[in-house]
């Protein structure tokens, strides 16, 4: 399932986070291919979100190896770093800078990546996201949380990145904004040819956009299956099959 | 207990422009569990926050009808409402975080509640406390008991704030979206819980979510709102067969483990939906 002979885009190995005595993750292993998507799940205090933020360089206590498109990534992430991997957090209210109007806030990652034509770059991003001109001089107070995700997503996709990491993208969502959302990520996906990690509590949510995904529980990753395995059911490990048989169960009126 | 809401209408004045967020809604509700859907801004909240008169003082409130058995909850005095509120009915919040008072241990929070309601000595209301908290299926009461919310997780405090909610024996219980900051697995422990203490005391109960399967699969009947307004209104068991658009809309638009979808369907608003009802 490992996108066949392709050299993976994204390595984890043995990875494992402590804070102080707490050990968070306990060793997770795993590859993404380029252009495909792999889904994490698990409880609160699973270290779902612990590994994407150590993937993500927001978090530089960690021991193990992460290879980006081959490259190891070092602990302190290098400026162009953010130019291949970008992160989209999971609520748009804490991750936009409040007195910053839109332009400003997309003209940031620019900016610091001296990336010129910022103007037209703008313009396309919020057109890629399907967000009207007139959105680039508000404030994110003065737009909708399905709006303020687009932004939030706009702002990752500007430096044109190839690496999406989403830790709960939609959970602060109406399941009417979440659709739009999912949609607009996998247009995305299949327009630029990027590759997603993205961590999440709804299986039905991993379902629709990965192909693969990883189960953590207590800090371990502890199956990995695709999703058309876990759709039929052919799962080895009972928590797994504890999180499935839950989200069936709300699924059947 | 007897709750009846007629042309419900909530309103806020901002710098001259009036808005008007619950558009005339009317429910009644006897010992049963209700829920009520909508999405963010759908008014559902501001519903439940009338009930118990705990809206903003820029709120204008007005109905035909608001009433708690024989009380006109319009005219009812801050006195009046201090009986009613956790007395009679009891309110569970979404973020334990949040309601709960983080320089206090959770017995006594609880004991207070108790005490406020019930009175006691010292060591009833021990006892009390560690039996709700035994009630709400917590594994170790003493331990929690003597716990501040920091110690706790998530599904822990949410069940120590129906503990609470639960000490004056309320006849009716609103739970505004009680579980939206909990793992799903916690979550449907915690509605489980919800679902078990109503049906054994006999309460009646308004569940508010955004989450329509969810609330059908633990109530009787299902009220959806859009912009202020039901749209619909029908037997849990019913929801497959809705037959308003906008239900169907929320409904099409989650993605599905069983039935996977290409794309997911976009949800698209029709302005018709608030005229035909403003009849």
């Amino acid at each position: 399932m490992n996108g066949a002979g392709e050299k993976p885009m994204i390595e984890v190995s043995d990875l494992k986070i402590a804070f102080g005595p707490h050990v968070i993750v306990k060793g997770a292993n795993f590859t993404v291919a380029p252009r495909e998507s792999f889904g994490i799940v698990g409880e609160s205090g699973s270290g779902k979100s612990t590994v994407l933020r150590a993937m993500a360089g927001l978090n530089e206590v960690w021991d193990g190896a992460i290879r980006f498109d081959g490259v190891e990534a070092p602990r302190k992430r290098p400026a162009e770093f953010f130019r291949q991997v970008q992160m989209v957090f999971q609520d748009p209210f804490g991750s936009l800078h409040p007195r910053q109007t839109i332009d400003r806030i997309l003209s940031e990652i620019l900016l610091v990546h001296r990336i010129g034509d910022i103007d037209g770059r703008i313009n396309r991003a919020l057109a890629d996201v399907a967000l009207p001109q007139s959105v680039r001089f508000r404030y994110p107070h003065q737009l909708s949380g399905g709006q303020r995700q687009r932004v939030a997503i706009a702002r990752a996709l500007i430096a044109e990145p190839k690496i999406l990491l989403l830790d709960e993208p939609t959970s602060a969502l109406d399941v009417s904004v979440q659709a739009e959302v999912l949609n607009l990520l996998a247009d995305l996906r299949e327009q630029r040819g990027l590759t997603y990690v993205m961590v999440s509590h709804n299986l039905a949510v991993i379902a629709h956009l990965c192909n693969r995904l990883g189960v953590m529980q207590g800090g371990e990753m502890v199956e990995q299956l695709s999703v058309e395995d876990l759709r039929a059911g052919r799962i080895a490990h009972p928590h797994t099959r504890e999180l499935r048989e839950l989200s069936v169960s709300l699924e059947e009126v | 207990m007897q709750v009846e809401i007629k042309n419900l209408r909530i309103a806020f004045e901002n710098r001259g422009t009036r808005f008007e967020a619950v558009r005339g809604i009317s429910l009644s509700l006897g010992r049963e569990k209700l829920g009520i859907v909508g999405e963010s801004g759908s008014g559902k909240s501001l519903t439940a926050r009338a009930l118990m008169k705990l809206l903003t003082k820029n709120a204008q409130v007005t109905a035909d009808r608001l009433t708690l058995d024989d009380i006109d909850l319009l005219k009812a005095s801050e006195k009046e409402m201090r009986a009613i509120r956790g007395k009679r009915v009891g309110f569970i919040l979404q973020d334990p975080k949040y309601s709960l008072n983080p320089v206090k241990t959770i017995g006594k929070q609880i004991a207070e509640a108790w005490r406020e309601h019930k009175g006691g000595s010292r060591k009833e209301l021990r006892d009390a406390t560690l039996d709700l908290l035994e009630q709400v299926k917590i594994r170790d009461p003493k331990k929690v008991f003597d716990s501040y919310p920091h110690e706790i997780s998530g599904g822990m405090g949410q069940r120590a704030m129906i503990a609470m909610m639960l000490a004056p024996d309320p006849e009716l219980l609103i739970a505004d979206e009680p579980t939206s900051a909990l793992d799903a697995t916690v979550q449907a422990d915690i509605l489980r819980l919800i679902d078990d203490l109503v049906e054994r005391r006999g309460m009646g109960l308004i569940l508010i979510s955004h989450d329509l399967p969810l609330v059908s699969h633990f109530c009787d009947r299902v009220a959806v709102m859009y912009m202020g307004q039901i749209m619909e209104e029908m037997a849990a068991s019913d929801l497959l067969q809705a037959k308003h658009p906008y239900t169907q809309g929320l409904l099409n638009c989650m993605p599905s483990l069983l039935h996977p979808k290409a794309r997911l369907p976009v949800l698209v608003r029709d302005e018709a939906w608030l005229k035909e009802l403003r009849t």
